[in-house]
């Protein structure tokens, strides 16, 4: 054996656990803030889509969703959180739906790495705007001409796979939070 | 003195030793990605280069290179978790290319050629000249793709509304297309002084 050996294995495994001390020092002071960042990102966007939202509540029974009262504790709304796959990575939406689950107050992007100029649009207001009010009794579906019914969207041209993957997205969790609320 | 304006130009990081060309290419589609990338990596460098110089005697020879990145991949993991707390915005924009600082060839290239065969303070100013040339580089790289792609500046507009943005220069093709020129420029700089 290398004579060397615990000289070399105790200096690399010194300076792992110093480093992993510190590192879990500075995460824990930093934790924190981390996590409150998020949530107001969340919070502002609900209170932008849904004004008359006074109380935001997380629900306990149903993962990443919300509880939206008004000041005298009526039911105004649902938000909730919908993730899956888009055209380069993860996509990340925020959905505000109104007390019964039937329609759409509005939606929006809160992580997205789609190509810029292109699928990068879904960020935009002329893409989000086709979402307010929406019926969602039955599933979304995306139409390349514009919108004659009620549950239509119109695909961003040149971002057909950013565009369906909003609209799956949402399908897959309205789904599955109706199941879970009713 | 030398030690430190090496980096800024006659050894230019990114133009003149082509290093980093990850971050380099893929976060200066604006301005202020690119400066705060710059910022991360000077933060890394310089604390990197200060270990390094300092601890170069202890270390084993045989497992420099492994402690090098450990203390590397320490200080990157700091700035990620700094960004994320206190610049979410800028976190989410530079995404994933910030924990890849650690595999940024001109940090641990830094410490391997220089800081482990140089005291402290020769070190710092390596660390820092090195750092600053990188961040002005992409800067300057940002600025341009942001001022051809988007039209502005640090979000300022610079260009009149009907100017028509080019989107290539925001895209992948654009970081190559801008960096390809500046290369030159800065070689053709260089030519007419040596003559």
């Amino acid at each position: 054996m290398n004579k060397n050996f615990f000289k070399i294995t105790g200096a690399l495994s010194f300076a792992c656990a110093l480093c992993a001390f510190l590192l879990s020092f500075v995460y824990e002071s930093a934790s924190q803030r981390i996590r409150e960042n998020e949530e107001k990102r969340i919070t502002s966007s609900i209170e932008k889509l849904a004004p008359r939202a006074k109380k935001i509540e997380l629900l306990t029974s149903v993962e990443d969703m919300y509880r939206l009262e008004n000041e005298e504790n009526q039911l105004v709304g649902y938000a909730f959180l919908a993730k899956g796959q888009g055209y380069q990575g993860k996509i990340t939406l925020l959905g505000v739906t109104g007390p019964d689950l039937k329609y759409l107050i509005g939606i929006e992007v809160i992580e997205s790495v789609e190509t810029p100029g292109l699928g990068s649009k879904i960020r935009g207001e002329e893409f989000k705007k086709q979402f307010e009010g929406l019926n969602i009794s039955d599933p979304l579906s995306l139409i390349k001409e514009k919108p004659v019914k009620d549950n239509q969207i119109k695909a961003i041209t040149g971002a057909t796979v950013s565009s369906k993957s909003v609209v799956n997205i949402l399908n897959k969790r309205i789904e599955q939070v109706r199941q879970k609320i009713n | 003195m030398y030690v430190f304006l090496k980096g800024l130009w006659k050894e230019h990081p990114i133009f003149r030793q082509l290093l980093g060309m990850c971050p380099t290419l893929a976060v200066t589609n604006t301005a202020r990605n690119g400066l705060f990338m710059g910022l991360a990596v000077i933060f890394v460098l310089f604390f990197a280069s200060c270990i390094v110089s300092l601890i170069k005697k202890i270390i084993p020879h045989e497992v420099r290179i492994a402690v090098y990145t450990v203390i590397i991949a320490t200080l990157v993991t700091i700035v990620d978790i700094f960004f994320k707390a206190f610049f979410p915005d800028v976190s989410r924009a530079l995404g994933p290319y910030v924990p890849l600082i650690i595999v940024n060839c001109i940090i641990l290239g830094r410490c391997e050629a220089f800081a482990s065969k140089n005291r402290l303070l020769p070190s710092l100013l390596d660390a820092l000249g090195m750092g600053v040339g990188f961040c002005w580089g992409l800067f300057l790289l940002g600025s341009i793709r942001e001022l051809f792609g988007s039209g502005n500046i640090l979000g300022f507009t610079i260009f009149p509304a009907c100017y028509n943005p080019l989107v290539v220069m925001i895209l992948p093709a654009g970081a190559f297309l801008v960096l390809g020129f500046l290369v030159s420029a800065m070689n053709c700089i260089e030519n007419r002084r040596k003559r």
